[in-house]
């Protein structure tokens, strides 16, 4: 007997002005499966499963939820369908506590039309047992991690018996222990016969959870693989339309160990753990870890954003004192920050206003900016790392997250830095981007500088890094040599065990 | 460019239905008197706009002027310090209290909006106190007519708070349009962290900016303690922040931070003044004078929002 699918999308079309999203989309997910929907930024993607989740309405193509034909007319009625959204930006309220927001809009009321505490607590708890949550349903949301956040919307959706959750980039703020742990919760649930529908761009996780990848490409569909055939290489190929050669680009740079030595640097986070690496000239230090074990919170104590003052840095022999993030720039420390729209780049401000300001005092005469100077810098670095701009007095707000990334990243390159700290540099970043990132690292590199690297995604740590240095609540727990880089390793020294292919961070 | 345009054409559109309402509008006394307004109450505008642009606010600006008007006025007075000498005291006092406002902001994180309120009330407190709570004039004293004529003549026609009003407008303007600094106040304005993580002293770019406007503010409360001859402490420069604050959004400066511009801010000034004199020349019951301004204000306000999302949507398409 075969049963209709659960979702059929067919033929899905949707124009905005000026832009067509979608062009005749086909999706389909049966009961208990996981898809996987990949694609570069502007794939169509996000349209796609707004309009399953009730927010668009799509102009050509119907629906049909378990064979019948449906409009889903806005996102109440997509629930009622079955069908729960989990978007990227969490829509819980992180003042009133985990029943309060499971129970949103349905709260259970009694005889005086008050709520029903006991109720609702009692009702809710089911749901997180469900999930393996061990927290208590009193406990309000912002004193609960991003991840049990998720874990909370997850339950909802679950209490609002939904048949379909789509997850729109669930792991993207999650720790490399959550992101495992949600992963695995993916694979429960569609044991349990709910079908998901799961966006990221992390293709590493793509095929550990997902039984099929739909592949979009400029709103169309572009492929489809099941997941013994979905490669690394094969899925960028469908999603790029062209093969991306040497997407992870090796190394043949000289490198010149104790180019750049930091010594006793602590963070915010953990004043009392006082942290000292060395990184080669020439070379990509990756920094992995778990979130919250401070790797961030390192990157800024190094550059002066938060005061270290026992710290020591040394860059090519010579001791640099660093009060202040000035003082890390003048001498060629630049740090690529981990939210490039509220550290990294001022958005309202244009491309070129973007990649002169640290630089002003260098285009200015008598504190006056010359202005063609600044436009000249702009517009070299928008060339170089050819960024897709109509212009530099393009405000940076109107650019793609692959773009505002490379002003960030020319912003400093303007500056001829030493050394390059980059927090995250591919976050959120289509495939294209990221590629090219990757080989304008290698060239960096190639070209003496000395890159560290802090990255939450497994893939690029391993790809990409000469050497692997793993963080473990505050402190480094061993460095890894490329011979040595595999997953189980790091993960090993991220959870604090030391194994012994793990070499010590610096040498005196 | 464009928002300076729209309240350029807004105050020319005002100025043509008040001429036209009632010809004495476009009179040379009535044009000198304007322009005189204009320069008293543009100078410290100017320094109001500047802090707004870091996403500031100084609600002590008309208490300042009282206070600092009340010390001139003494210094000149009762002390018969030498004029250059009181001048160079009274700038003092306002850039130490605008330095004060920038500490208590940008060193102990207090709210602008806090700091200066308690400024407000300090300030007015604090000339009250000294002048005992009595008008203090200038009278028939002498020995400063230098000033006086700085303050109070006529420059080829024009009054002089007006011409030290376009002197300050041009230095201004180079410094927030042209100069390295300007872009810093911008950019502090705009995202505070981001231009940190760039290299940015936001502190000082932040504390400097009050330090500026009170300098301002100090050069408008001279001129306004010549403008009525006499401080009275306890309504002198009442309500006077309003004004500059409002002169300031109406020519384009934005609450949140990172807009504004010289020009805007002066044609601002220019509307609330004619505005004024319409209400006056109309024989609109002097008293609407507020309620006017304020439903002008909002009125512009609420126009360029709408502008805004316009535009932002023109350009997503």
């Amino acid at each position: 007997m075969s049963v209709a699918p659960l979702l059929e999308m067919r033929g899905i079309s949707k124009r905005f002005p000026g832009v067509v999203a979608l062009d005749s989309v086909d999706l389909q997910i049966v009961r208990a499966e996981v898809v996987a929907l990949v694609g570069e930024n502007g794939a169509g993607k996000s349209t796609l499963m707004n309009i399953l989740g009730g927010i668009y309405q799509p102009d050509a193509g119907e629906i049909r939820i378990d064979g019948q034909p449906v409009k889903i007319q806005n996102v109440n009625d997509a629930l009622c369908r079955g069908i729960a959204f989990i978007h990227q930006e969490l829509n819980v309220l992180d003042n009133l506590d985990v029943a309060a927001n499971v129970f949103l809009g349905r709260e259970p009321v009694n005889a005086l039309r008050l709520m029903n505490r006991n109720k609702i607590h009692a009702d809710t708890e089911p749901f997180l047992k469900r999930l393996g949550l061990p927290i208590s349903t009193r406990t309000r949301l912002d004193k609960l991690s991003l991840a049990q956040q998720q874990m909370v919307e997850i339950a909802k959706a679950l209490s609002l018996n939904a048949r379909l959750i789509i997850m729109d980039e669930p792991t993207s703020s999650l720790t490399l222990s959550e992101t495992k742990r949600l992963l695995e919760l993916v694979r429960e649930l569609s044991g349990q016969g709910v079908g998901i529908i799961y966006i990221s761009h992390r293709l590493g996780e793509v095929d550990q959870c997902a039984d099929r990848v739909v592949v979009l490409r400029d709103g169309k569909n572009a492929g489809e693989l099941p997941r013994s055939e979905a490669t690394h290489d094969r899925l960028v190929n469908l999603m790029v339309g062209r093969e991306i050669k040497n997407f992870y680009v090796q190394s043949d740079s000289q490198k010149t160990a104790g180019f750049f030595k930091v010594r006793n640097v602590r963070s915010r986070l953990y004043p009392h753990r006082p942290v000292s690496f060395d990184v080669a000239r020439g070379e990509i230090l990756g920094f992995a870890g778990l979130v919250g074990a401070g790797r961030s919170e390192i990157a800024k104590a190094i550059v002066g954003l938060d005061a270290s003052p026992a710290k020591e840095i040394f860059l090519d022999g010579e001791k640099i004192p660093i009060h202040a993030p000035r003082d890390a720039i003048e001498r060629g420390i630049c740090l690529v920050p981990e939210s490039r729209r509220t550290e990294g780049l001022i958005v309202e401000m244009s491309v070129c206003e973007n990649v002169t300001l640290p630089s002003l005092r260098r285009l200015s005469r008598c504190g006056l900016i010359q202005r063609k100077r600044e436009r000249d810098v702009a517009a070299r670095q928008v060339d170089s790392l050819k960024v897709k701009t109509p212009g530099v007095e393009t405000q940076v707000m109107n650019l793609s997250g692959g773009n505002q990334q490379k002003v960030v990243l020319g912003k400093w390159l303007a500056r001829q830095p030493r050394v390059m700290i980059l927090d995250e540099p591919t976050r959120g970043i289509d495939v294209g981007a990221k590629a090219e990132i990757y080989r304008l690292m290698r060239e960096l590199a190639g070209q003496g500088t000395a890159i560290l690297m802090i990255s939450s995604d497994m893939e690029e740590i391993l790809n990409v890094s000469d050497r692997v240095a793993v963080m473990h609540e505050g402190e480094i727990t061993g460095v890894l040599e490329r011979a040595d880089c595999t997953e189980q390793n790091v993960m090993q020294l991220a959870v604090g065990k030391k194994i012994p292919a793990a070499k010590p961070a610096f040498e005196n | 460019m464009k928002k300076e345009l729209g309240i350029f054409v807004l105050l020319i559109v005002l100025c043509a239905v008040t001429a036209f309402e009632n010809a004495r509008f476009l009179s040379p006394e009535n044009m000198v008197n304007m322009a005189n307004v204009i320069g008293l109450f543009g100078i410290f505008s100017l320094g109001a706009g500047l802090v707004i642009i870091t996403s500031g606010i100084d609600l002590s600006v008309g208490s300042m002027i009282a206070l600092i008007g009340m010390l001139l006025v003494m210094a000149l007075t009762d002390w018969h310090w030498a004029w250059p000498l009181a001048v160079l005291f009274v700038a003092v006092v306002a850039m130490i209290l605008g330095c004060a406002h920038g500490m208590f902001i940008t060193r102990f994180n207090m709210q602008p909006f806090i700091v200066t309120l308690c400024g407000l009330l300090l300030y007015r407190g604090i000339a009250r106190f000294i002048a005992q709570d009595t008008t203090k004039g200038f009278g028939s004293a002498a020995g400063f007519e230098t000033l006086r004529n700085l303050a109070n003549g006529i420059w080829f026609g024009l009054p002089m708070p007006f011409v030290l009003l376009i002197i300050i407008a041009v230095i201004m303007w180079v410094v927030l349009h042209r100069s390295v600094y300007g872009r810093y106040l911008y950019a502090v304005g705009r995202n505070e962290e981001a231009a940190r993580f760039s290299g940015i002293n936001t502190r000082l770019v932040i504390a400097s900016s009050y330090v500026l406007a009170a300098l301002l503010t100090s050069i408008s409360a001279i001129l306004f303690a010549f403008y009525t001859n006499s401080v009275s402490p306890s309504t002198h420069g009442n309500f006077y922040e309003l004004y500059g604050i409002a002169a300031a959004v109406l020519g384009g400066c934005s609450l949140r931070g990172g807009e504004g511009s010289v020009i805007g801010i002066l044609i601002g000034v220019a509307l609330l003044q004619v505005l004024q004199n319409l209400v006056n020349l109309l024989g609109i019951p002097s008293s609407l004078n507020f309620a006017v301004m304020g439903a002008v204000v909002l009125v512009g306000v609420l126009a360029d929002q709408i502008f805004k999302k316009r535009a932002a949507k023109r350009v997503a398409h």
